[in-house]
Formats: structure tokens, C-alpha cells, sequence
């Protein structure tokens, strides 16, 4: 019997997006990293390219998170004292590609840091590992938009890839990046007409959309996964078709918002039935991660090392 | 839209029907060109269609043509002519692979253009008409636009390189073929999978009418709904353009963003 032939022709490739810059590049980076470039969906390698491996960032916050479980604390060890220490542990034993750094403690209702405060913990973490370097703001738009700023300077042609260009902020975050020579995270609350909308804004702001990123949001495992599951795969396919707006590499903060859920949380005397939180967290974030892989993410923040362990795994065997 | 997921606009001002364009091909001054180039560009022209028109039967003019038009946007050009000898030396100056507009469906035209749209790897337009002259009804449509696909594909052009014209007709004088027309749209999906595109001169609807933009727009989002992706248009009527990407929004070809238009 003949094998009908399922290939799909898509029209468009993904932007390629290469972070960090080298000395050559300008900036004092050992490595690049390249994303996106695929002509295919996750894994079809029979029907397109797909030059590119996702990335994975190990995520590392400016300040202690309060609301991090003591397992996952427990596991990073006393260098969660230290970004610069903590990065370097992530890429010397972890492995990781690059280092994700949220600047929690500019947060107003948290330790409300000064901007410069934020923008010595970049120079810091640049100084103390070689990998590019993702950095993104509290949250809290009005405090990012003095903090962002001020952390871009001072990582000055590193090529670093900058959260989060919003429907509200693109304006500002067009500038840096423009100025300092970043790439640009624009983010959507989980609505991909949203995430459209940034990328247009973006362009219009004359931000090229070939130093954009997109993220959703990113939903943990149990907590609408599916729907952003499929708008991942949304934004990917019509990429794919030709609409250059949506041909963009994509990020999934997985790591930021998996250890925000119960099932990362709570311990087997209010979970019973769920096995040891000491696995059962670090499982629930990489389950989240492969998941995300096979919807096109195609750079993963991750927190815990086991975490890591397991998705860069995931990821070789996507990648055979 | 089709795979593209967009609609295909052919800018139709490179053309020597206009006093600029004739002028400026008279006078090898190619400014007039190349403000049209960019201007139709920047307005979201997928190719920019190059009509040497009667002013010249020499391939040397139309090749100038191009080269100018490139010289200055990287946009894809629509090499409009019905004179193999001016094609064959036209297409050798495309930078990318072009449109021909056009060819009909009558046997001795297609012997000579589809061969060298093989060759070259280039998109072409079939008129839905042959030897026996224009199409009186959606059959007339149908039957030779399907003997147009049919040679197309037998010589190794794939569906999404061919464009079928079901052949615009002014609607002020020819009320009643604008059904028949959209009537061929519809069945025209029905060739192949993936369909071809599905194309016109809109222009020509409006012809001798006093509210060309509007009957020209109408008429495209009419015809979006049955399934055109692709015209021959003014890209520079704002109106026009914003029209038909909502008409694909509503057909659910696009994701919507709230700066869709322009």
C-alpha cells in the first residue's frame, strides 16, 4: 500500500536570533547562542530544518525569593546568596546556555531596590560568568521602567535579550534595546492578539522584529498549560505560513512560574498521595518545560538543577 | 492567504498606461520609476507589477524597466506582458523568481509561456479564456482555468505557482458576469490541494463608474469571501488595502491584532 505523504510545505522560516556579543562582537561574552531558524514544527526534522537546538537559562534572581519552597532553596545551595556565584554554578555544573536573571528586588512592594542596585547585579553576573545573559524586570511597570534602563547601560553591547516589551512600555524598551544594542522579550498576558499587537508596536516603534523574543505568560503544568500550549503552536504555525509578525523565536519562563503552583509547593502531608515534594518539584518543572519544547519554545528559563538535568536531556533526545 | 496565510498585492503603477511611466520610459529618466517602486513597496506590495505597454516592442525597454525597479526595492516583480520574445529576455533580469502575467489557456500560448515558467521557477497567471475570446459565464471559467492548472501541473509547476484569472469585467457594462465571476472563485478552490491563488485585475471592475474605490473595494472583499487571494491593485489606496486584511481576518486567514490596518 502507498504511504501518503503528510509533509507539510510551510512558506516561512523563523527568525534566527544569536545573543551575547564577543569581544569581536563588542561585547566580553566567550559564547553566542542562536535560536529559532527552524522551517518545521518540534521534532519533524523529515519535513524541514531545524538548525537551531532550544536553549535552556538557568533562572537567578537579584534577591532571595520569599516565596521560593525550601526544596528548591535547599537544592541551589548557599550560592542563592550570590548571583554572580549562583550563575556560575549554573553554567560551570549545570550546563546551562545562558543565565536568566529576574531583578526581583526592585519590586515596590518588596525590597523596592534602586536602579543602580539592579544595574550592579547585571555587571556583577556579566563579570562573573561568560554565557549571554537574559535579565528581566520586577513586574512592576513603572519601577522597570527606571530599572531597565539603567541595567541596559550598563550591560552595553553585551547583546543581551532584555523582559519584557509590553502593549504599554514597547515605547521605552524600544529605545534601550536600540540604544544599547539588546534583543527584546516581548510579552503577552496569554492572549496571542496581545502578543501580535507587541511585535506590530515593536516594528512601528522601528524595533526590527528580527531582535524580538515572544513570550506568553507561561502557564505551569495544571494551571492552563494547554492553552498556552496552543497558543504557542498558533504563533509558530502562522509563522511558519508567512506572517512575519509571528515568525519569532519564542521563550517560556517555566522556571519563574512552575514554583508558584501547589504542585511545586505543598509537601506530601497536604499533598498526600503525590510523592516526595523533593522530586515531585523538580518533575513538575521539567514536565512543564518538555511540554513547551514540543509546543516551538524555543528557550526555557529553568530554576532547580534537577530540573535542568532532566530538560536538557529532553532536549538531546528532540534533537536526535 | 492560501499557504502565504496574506493577501497577495500586485502593485499595477510600473506601468506605461500612466503619462509618468511612459514618460519616463521614453526618456530613460527612471526617477518616476523608482518612486513607484518604493512607494507601492513600503504600501505592502508583494510584487510590483512592470507593463511596457505599447510604447515600445523592444525587450531591451522592458528589461530597463525592471533593472530600475530593482535597483531600488528587492520586491518581486510582475513581468506584464503577452509578447513570449519580450518574456524570455525579461525574466533573465529578475533578481527573484517573478510573476508572468499572463498567459490564457489556449494551447499555442501555453506551449511557449508555461515552459519557461517551469524553468525559471516563476509564478503565472492563467486567463480563464482562450482562442474562442472571453468567458460568458462561470462554466466558460471554470473549464479553461481547469485546462490551465491541468498543463501547469503536468509540466512541473505546482499549484501555489499558479495564479488563475477568472477575468475581471467592468461591472457598470457587464452587471451580470459579477456573480459568474465570483461563482468561478469558489469552484476554482476546488482544483487542487493546495489550491492555486486566485487573482484579478481589479481595476477593471470599476471601470467608467463614478465610485471606482468603492465598487473596486467591494468587490475585492466579495471576492476574499469566495476565496481571492491575490489582485492587481492600487496598493496605494489605503481604503482598499485595510479593507481586504479585515476581509481576511474575518475568513479567519490571519491572527488578529488590533493595528492590523494601516
Amino acid at each position: 500500500m502507498e504511504i501518503v505523504d503528510v509533509k507539510e510545505k510551510w512558506s516561512n522560516v523563523i527568525n534566527a536570533i544569536t545573543l551575547g556579543a564577543t569581544a569581536a562582537q563588542g561585547g566580553t561574552r566567550g559564547k553566542t547562542v542562536t535560536i529559532g531558524g527552524q522551517s518545521t514544527l518540534p521534532g519533524l526534522t523529515f519535513e524541514g530544518e531545524i538548525p537551531n537546538k532550544p536553549a535552556v537559562a538557568g533562572l537567578i534572581t537579584d534577591v532571595v525569593s520569599e516565596d521560593w519552597p525550601d526544596v528548591l532553596k535547599d537544592s541551589i545551595g548557599d550560592v542563592i546568596n550570590s548571583p554572580a556565584e549562583w550563575a556560575q554554578k549554573l553554567v560551570e555544573e549545570q550546563k546551562v546556555d545562558m543565565i536568566c536573571l529576574k531583578l526581583l528586588g526592585a519590586d515596590p512592594n518588596g525590597q523596592d531596590l534602586p536602579p543602580d542596585a539592579a544595574a550592579a547585579t547585571v555587571k556583577a553576573v556579566l563579570e562573573a560568568v561568560d554565557v549571554p545573559l537574559i535579565f528581566w524586570g520586577c513586574g512592576d511597570e513603572d519601577k522597570d521602567n527606571l530599572v531597565l534602563p539603567e541595567c541596559s547601560q550598563a550591560a552595553k553591547g553585551e547583546n543581551c535579550l532584555i523582559g519584557a516589551a509590553t502593549e504599554t512600555n514597547y515605547r521605552t524598551m524600544a529605545a534601550i534595546g536600540q540604544a544599547d544594542k539588546h534583543k527584546l522579550i516581548g510579552e503577552a498576558p496569554v492572549d496571542i492578539n496581545i502578543a501580535k499587537q507587541v511585535n506590530i508596536l515593536l516594528a512601528d516603534a522601528g524595533f526590527d522584529l528580527n531582535d524580538v523574543v515572544m513570550c506568553q505568560v507561561t502557564a505551569a503544568l495544571g494551571y492552563g498549560f494547554e492553552y498556552v500550549y496552543t497558543i504557542f503552536e498558533r504563533v509558530r504555525m502562522a509563522g511558519l505560513k508567512g506572517d512575519k509578525q509571528m515568525a519569532l523565536p519564542q521563550i517560556a519562563n517555566v522556571g519563574w512560574e512552575v514554583w508558584k503552583v501547589k504542585e511545586a509547593l505543598a509537601g506530601e502531608d497536604q499533598l498526600p498521595g503525590w510523592g516526595k515534594l523533593a522530586e515531585r518539584g523538580p518533575r513538575w518543572e521539567a514536565a512543564t518545560a518538555a511540554g513547551y519544547l514540543q509546543a516551538g519554545a524555543d528557550l526555557i528559563t529553568l530554576a532547580h538543577p534537577d530540573a535542568i538535568k532532566i530538560t536538557l536531556e529532553t532536549i538531546e533526545e528532540m534533537s536526535k | 492567504m492560501g499557504k502565504e496565510g496574506r493577501m497577495i498585492f500586485i502593485g499595477e503603477r510600473i506601468n506605461t498606461g500612466f503619462k509618468d511611466i511612459k514618460a519616463a520610459v521614453e526618456d530613460k529618466n527612471p526617477a518616476a520609476i523608482h518612486d513607484w517602486a518604493k512607494k507601492q513597496t513600503e504600501a505592502g506590495a508583494t510584487y510590483l507589477d512592470v507593463n511596457l505597454g505599447a510604447v515600445s516592442a523592444d525587450p531591451a525597454d522592458m528589461c530597463w524597466m525592471i533593472e530600475q525597479t530593482q535597483s531600488v526595492v528587492d520586491t518581486p516583480i510582475s513581468i506584464d506582458t503577452n509578447k513570449p520574445a519580450i518574456l524570455a529576455e525579461a525574466i533573465k533580469v529578475c533578481n527573484q523568481p517573478p510573476l508572468i502575467n499572463s498567459s490564457t489557456a489556449a494551447v499555442e500560448k501555453m506551449e511557449v509561456f508555461l515552459p519557461i515558467a517551469a524553468e525559471h521557477n516563476a509564478s503565472i497567471i492563467g486567463l480563464s479564456m482562450d482562442e474562442s475570446g472571453s468567458p460568458k459565464d462561470a462554466d466558460m471559467r471554470v473549464e479553461k482555468a481547469g485546462m490551465f492548472v491541468m498543463t501547469a501541473m503536468e509540466m512541473g509547476i505546482p499549484p501555489e505557482h499558479i495564479f488563475l484569472d477568472p477575468i475581471a469585467m467592468p461591472m457598470k457594462f457587464m452587471q451580470e458576469q459579477q456573480q459568474e465571476i465570483l461563482s468561478a472563485v469558489r469552484q476554482y478552490l476546488l482544483f487542487s490541494d493546495p489550491a492555486p491563488h486566485i487573482v484579478c485585475g481589479l481595476s477593471n471592475i470599476a471601470n467608467g463608474t463614478t465610485h471606482k474605490a468603492l465598487i473596486n473595494r467591494t468587490f475585492l472583499v466579495m471576492a476574499i469571501a469566495c476565496g481571492m487571494d491575490a489582485a492587481i491593485c492600487d496598493v496605494m489606496d489605503k481604503d482598499l488595502v485595510n479593507a481586504a486584511k479585515c476581509a481576511e481576518l474575518i475568513m479567519n486567514k490571519e491572527i488578529y491584532a488590533d493595528a492590523f490596518a494601516i
